[in-house]
């Protein structure tokens, strides 16, 4: 099977995870999911990293990876921490 | 230390299914924290792989890259106010379309020099960079909107439409060129073209349609990570874009429902404005329309003794960050023994859950705090429904009037209450530009000023009140 294909696969097996994880996040928690969500699609890092790690990338490419690894940072740490801080503001009556 | 491409793999597994873990605590907000901590480690250990790999030899730049994105993140996260949450998410959003453009761009950059470039690739980059733009300046556009730099009000003129329409065609007809000949003019100008094409998909959509845009910019961010995914053959990558894109897709679904309308309307139909206006002939207008105005003490003498009181917050009461002079009052009532609930109608807010953060932020604890389908059956029994800045989402023309543009919408049943009060800036129409048939019902009645400053004189009412 070609990789292309075997990515599909992947791709569309993950889609059916999704529907059902999020059919499940209760609605009050809906903002805290999206803060989530940007955190984790921080995970573009990983495509920054890989461009810009390259031992033979021209000065283009490590520019291009640079400000890449630098936004996808951002997601990271920012979606994390404030998706944290939501989350310690729900709590339980006393 | 480097590890093998197996290992590489297996340390990814294991990342993703930490993600899934992290969704999965947003079930309830008991487990939500440590879901999110499931979503750092997964994070983290995501990151520690590929650094590990063998393709990545050169680390200055990424040090460089991760410390300052680190500092900002951290920043922001710590500073923003929860009432400023949707211009944060539209940020984070646009800084993940750019980067999967950059990424994707990059990698052009570095198959070309190493000579491996194949017509799938430059299919599967083509379609990232244009998602990623999309996203980009979409996501730019919805943040100009919400902070007030740009108008929120819809931006319509003639021929839009096919002018979308036309830009579609002519960015795909330069990808599949430079799919063919590896023309980097034509990935040049679809790059341009896609950037604009997302300014001019947003542009038109007004500001109370932000919790729709938001769901939907977070869906293509997710679809933007997915096809970086497949340009890098990471599978890592394709299954967190998967899930964060079905995460926006239903997100945008259920704000859809919630407006009754479809997706497509939301995106092509230019509707909700944001109204704004004085309040200074606001009682004049009130009765010259025929609705009732009350002062606050007549609102307490109702409240006072009530059983059960449901308060109902909008957008009004996020501008007015009245949400810690509503605690306040809710203390007081609990203290006379009135049981105290709010009511949340999916769409109030600009983003999806606005409310329950607000609410959560102000100390409410989230058992007093209820979704539309839970309360609606609880209104009849209400001695008293308090509406906070909501205005469309408790219309009863929505039900009753068939004539009516938001005619099918599902809305708060605040019109069955024993008694009502609204508590209104102006008797402006909301932004469905809908007179509310609630204000002409015989047991509601306006109390008109700032939200804030009327839950304080509430509160205040209830405390020096010895009556």
């Amino acid at each position: 099977m070609p990789d292309t294909l075997v990515a599909l696969y992947v791709f569309v097996l993950a889609c059916f995870i999704g529907y059902y994880v999020i059919w499940g996040v209760t609605p009050s928690l809906h903002t805290p999911l999206v803060s989530l969500t940007n955190a984790i699609s921080g995970i573009i890092i990983v495509g920054a990293l890989l461009v810009t790690g390259l031992e033979e990338a021209s000065a283009a490419a490590g520019v291009m990876g640079f400000f890449a690894v630098l936004l996808a940072s951002i997601n990271v740490f920012g979606g994390f921490l404030v998706t944290n801080r939501m989350l310690a503001m729900f709590k339980k009556k006393k | 230390m480097q590890i093998s491409a197996n290992y590489q793999a297996l340390a990814y597994l294991v990342s993703a299914i930490l993600f899934i873990f992290a969704l999965k605590g947003l079930t309830h907000p008991a487990t939500a924290r440590r879901g999110n901590y499931y979503g750092m480690a997964g994070m983290a250990l995501a990151i520690v792989a590929t650094l590990l790999g063998a393709e990545v030899q050169s680390y200055g730049f990424i040090i460089a890259g991760v410390a300052a994105g680190a500092v900002i993140g951290a920043v922001l996260a710590s500073k923003v106010k929860m009432t400023a949450m949707p211009q944060l998410v539209a940020a984070l959003h646009s800084f993940v379309g750019m980067a999967a453009v950059l990424v994707a761009i990059g990698t052009y950059i570095n198959r070309a020099a190493a000579g491996t470039l194949n017509p799938v690739l430059m299919t599967e980059l083509a379609v990232g960079i244009v998602i990623g733009a999309i996203t980009f300046s979409g996501s730019v556009i919805a943040f100009g909107k919400l902070q007030g730099i740009i108008s929120g009000k819809p931006v319509i003129f003639k021929g839009q439409h096919l002018l979308n329409a036309l830009m579609g065609v002519v960015i795909v007809a330069f990808g599949v060129h430079f799919g063919m000949t590896e023309s980097v003019v034509s990935l040049a100008l679809m790059t341009l073209l896609a950037f604009v094409l997302g300014f001019t998909l947003i542009i038109p959509i007004g500001g109370a349609d932000m919790p729709v845009i938001i769901s939907m910019l977070n869906s293509y961010s997710g679809w933007a990570a997915a096809a970086t995914g497949f340009t890098l053959q990471n599978n890592l990558l394709i299954i967190v874009g998967a899930l964060v894109g079905f995460s926006g897709a239903i997100l945008s679904y259920i704000m859809c429902r919630a407006m009754n309308r479809s997706i497509i309307n939301v995106v092509f139909g230019g509707f909700g404005s944001d109204s704004s206006g004085g309040a200074s002939s606001a009682a004049a207008l009130a009765v010259e329309k025929g609705v009732r105005s009350a002062s606050v003490e007549d609102a307490i003498y109702w409240m006072e003794d009530a059983n059960k009181v449901i308060i109902i917050p909008g957008y009004g009461m996020a501008v007015a960050q009245a949400q810690h002079a509503l605690k306040e009052f809710m203390e007081l009532l609990l203290a006379r023994g009135v049981e105290v609930k709010f009511a949340i109608h999916p769409v109030a807010g600009r983003m999806p859950g606005h409310m329950n953060v607000l609410l959560a932020e102000a100390d409410i604890p989230y058992d007093h705090v209820l979704e539309m389908d839970e309360i609606n059956p609880e209104f009849p029994t209400a001695d008293v429904a308090l509406v906070v800045g909501a205005n469309d989402v408790t219309n009863p023309a929505a039900k009753t009037d068939p004539s009516s543009p938001i005619h099918g919408m599902p809305i708060l049943d605040v019109s069955k209450a024993k008694q009502i009060y609204v508590i209104k800036r102006s008797m402006n129409p909301g932004y469905a530009g809908v007179d509310n048939l609630l204000y002409y019902q015989d047991n509601c009645s306006l109390i008109f000023g700032d939200a804030k400053a009327v839950c304080e004189g509430l509160a205040g009412a209830l405390k020096g009140g010895g009556h």
